[in-house]
């Protein structure tokens, strides 16, 4: 059904379960490569059953865009399943690191920011400290820029690892997958 | 199981044995030297044609494996002889053609440095195969080809690539060989779905004016008389796709014609006239839809496929069958009421009628030899029984609308990718699969010389194919395009050439040239009547255009006749 929907550019969450293969992520990326779509973030890690690997990309497409990448993603003869979800059909996460200046805990400013945006200090060394974020992009891209007055030496934010809500586990497609 | 110890090298020809491989295409290179040597001892059993180039042996798996349906197996060493399989692997891949490519590696502590002839094979070929694996010790190679064998053939098939490094192919393994039969995440056979196939029937059975387009899916399927049957049945007019010539008989009252930018008016226009249009073993490419947003609008679409990715691709279904065209048309056989559509018929055959009348406006038997006279004549010479064999262009198009295919694989071109230079290796291929059959090599003058060097092929291997050159002394389809879109402004297409008689003679292969329409009866007789190879070139008009013509980007109903 073509609707404005259909056609409407947003974020979308694509969950790809792979065999544990070398080449496996340039397979992947090659599909959205091809489509002239570019991907936002990825990760990639063993999923809960061992031997699959689960990559999680996000990126901004239309859902008629996206539907065709999935047909093609599974296409693949050593992709197990890809998944489609919507922002509100996942529970997502990122981290992101801080390096900052240990000189800067000394009026209690930073450990404020710390304090208010629920970080923690994961490490401290005689001249930087780490500070940990976990949290969608917003809330640490807050964080990034509060910090920032006091000199950021180093950043680094993580792509998205996302959980769908449905209740469907992996495990049970793959007993469908290897019942067929 | 009996296992006996052997030589990587050796594993791989035994692997070939073991698939019941009897012909492969290759050419031999450092990296790939070990397996050579295996294949040394088994040059009976395995018929290996030496070809001129590795382009060359990629095309002639192809012509192989369309002939019979069976796999193509080519053997090319690394580096260069790699990358020159890249073309024919992307024409595989579009054209779902079974091949498996061995390459040779440079050895496995060498991977990745800049070796002498080392490139990254894997990374290239990776979006022009189905799969491809790189083997790195001599103990798997038996599964890796077994794997990529039954990859390359089941469900909708394709190239894979098998890239084996030198140490493997030296190292010692205790062999055995297990035939593929699947594994987890790879499920080529849909399961039909009985409701689909119902929801279908249902559509077709209330349809005033269905239309079915066939595809190669239903060769690729070996589905051809399910769909005699299925098309007897409903009495619905069946238009193939360029791939699709074959599977249906074109002298059947049923047969329409080829749709496409180049295909013939009636179901190009009806198209837009159907109440259902049923598309089988198709994918829906741009040169048979035209612009897709004035495509079959009015009609509701059942799309058989056996690649779920197609479904929805270009053209959204109304009903879509996942499954094998044989599985789906025998079922859609057994439910769908018998019926007849005289009506809707005559409206094809009165399309027919005025496309006929207009190309004969301008035509003539005056002037100089045309491309559709010479492929009526072999057409009728050979009684649409021959194998032909056609390269891109203006004289593709050509023979894809007169030769009156009459049997299943007889049809082998380059339709997606579009590759000059496939036919003259693609056409060694099927000769060596079908030597029984006539097989003729339709080629431009252009696309001959992008792959004549396989002339020497044909001369070594003594294959018995026929070279039939349209030679317009331009790069014809492109100099149409110039004529019509671009003001006649002839930039580049036009070409001199060398004596391809001479040329042919050269190469010990028997050869004529026509021009005169009088010698064409005489020159076609003797190049079909010749025992061995033979060369005809032919001279034809220099500016004539292929009609009926949907330009780019216009409608399948905005198909001009001149």
């Amino acid at each position: 059904m073509k609707t404005q929907d259909h056609d409407r550019e947003r974020s979308f969450t694509v969950s790809i379960f792979t065999e544990d293969r070398i080449g496996m992520l340039n397979r992947v990326t090659i599909i959205f490569t091809r489509r002239h779509l570019n991907i936002a973030s990825i990760t990639a890690s063993e999923s809960e059953v061992p031997g699959v690997f689960r990559y999680t990309i996000v990126l901004q497409a239309t859902r008629a865009q996206v539907d065709k990448v999935v047909g093609q993603l599974e296409r693949l003869v050593e992709v197990l399943k890809a998944f489609v979800h919507e922002e509100e059909e996942i529970v997502h996460q990122e981290i992101a690191l801080y390096k900052v200046r240990t000189g800067t805990l000394a009026n209690g400013a930073v450990e404020r920011v710390v304090r208010e945006n629920h970080a923690r200090i994961l490490s401290v060394d005689t001249q930087f400290l780490v500070i940990e974020r976990t949290g969608h992009v917003a809330e640490t891209q807050a964080l990034f820029e509060q910090l920032k007055p006091f000199g950021i030496l180093e950043f680094a934010r993580s792509g998205r690892v996302a959980v769908t809500k449905p209740m469907k586990e992996l495990s049970t497609y793959l007993k469908e997958l290897e019942a067929k | 199981m009996k296992t006996t110890q052997c030589t990587g090298a050796q594993a791989v020809v035994r692997s070939l044995l073991a698939e019941q491989v009897t012909t492969l295409f290759g050419y031999p290179g450092g990296a790939i030297m070990p397996i050579y040597d295996a294949l040394y001892d088994h040059r009976d059993a395995l018929e290996h044609i030496l070809v001129r180039h590795e382009q060359g042996a990629i095309h002639a798996a192809q012509g192989y494996a369309r002939a019979t349906g069976r796999t193509g197996v080519v053997f090319a060493t690394s580096g260069p002889g790699a990358t020159n399989l890249i073309t024919g692997l992307a024409d595989a891949q579009i054209d779902s053609t079974p091949v498996v490519c061995i390459t040779g590696q440079v050895a496995s502590a060498l991977l990745g440095t800049d070796a002498f002839q080392e490139t990254d094979v894997m990374g290239i070929s990776m979006p022009v195969t189905k799969w491809n694996v790189q083997v790195t010790r001599a103990a798997e190679i038996p599964a890796a080809l077994a794997k990529a064998f039954h990859i390359a053939r089941t469900g909708r098939p394709g190239p894979v690539l098998v890239d084996i490094t030198k140490d493997a192919q030296l190292g010692l393994l205790d062999f055995t060989y297990e035939p593929c039969t699947g594994f987890r995440s790879y499920h080529p056979k849909p399961e039909l779905s009985h409701s689909a196939v119902q929801e279908a029937a249902h559509l077709l059975d209330g349809a005033r004016k269905p239309l079915m387009v066939v595809g190669q899916g239903v060769l690729l399927a070996n589905a051809e008389e399910e769909l005699l049957r299925f098309a007897e049945k409903t009495g619905m007019p069946v238009a193939s796709t360029l791939l699709g010539l074959g599977a249906f008989p074109t002298d059947h009252p049923l047969y329409v014609g080829f749709v496409g930018m180049h295909g013939d008016y009636a179901p190009n226009i009806k198209t837009n006239a159907c109440d259902v249009l049923l598309a089988a073993g198709m994918r829906f490419d741009d040169r048979v839809t035209g612009d897709i947003s004035r495509y079959a609008k009015q009609a509701k679409v059942v799309h058989v496929d056996i690649d779920a990715a197609e479904i929805n691709k270009i053209i959204t279904a109304d009903v879509a069958v996942h499954a094998d065209a044989k599985d789906a048309l025998r079922a859609l056989t057994a439910l769908v009421q018998p019926r007849q559509h005289a009506d809707w018929l005559q409206e094809f055959s009165d399309a027919k009628a005025v496309e006929v009348e207009t190309l004969a406006q301008h035509t003539g038997t005056t002037g100089e030899l045309r491309m559709d006279e010479v492929v009526q004549l072999l057409s009728a010479r050979t009684g649409g029984e021959a194998l032909v064999v056609t390269d891109v262009g203006q004289h593709q198009m050509v023979t894809a609308r007169h030769y009156r295919y009459r049997s299943t694989r007889s049809n082998i071109t380059s339709g997606g990718l579009g590759t000059m230079g496939f036919a003259l290796p693609a056409a060694i291929g099927a000769k060596l699969a079908a030597p029984e059959r006539t097989v003729v090599a339709v080629i431009g003058d252009g696309g001959f010389q992008m792959t004549l060097q396989e002339l020497g092929t044909i001369m070594q291997s003594k294959v018995a194919v026929k070279v039939l050159i349209l030679n317009n002394r331009f790069l014809g389809m492109v100099r149409q395009w110039q004529q019509l879109f671009f003001e006649k402004r002839y930039s580049f297409t036009e070409m001199v050439s060398p004596d391809f008689v001479t040329l042919a003679k050269a190469y010990g292969i028997a050869a004529e040239r026509v021009e005169a329409r009088e010698n064409l009866e005489q020159g076609m007789a003797r190049m079909l009547g010749h025992a061995g190879p033979y060369l005809l070139e032919v001279m034809v008009e220099k500016e004539d255009n292929v009609f009926p013509m949907v330009p780019t980007g216009a409608s399948v109903s905005e198909i001009r006749l001149a």
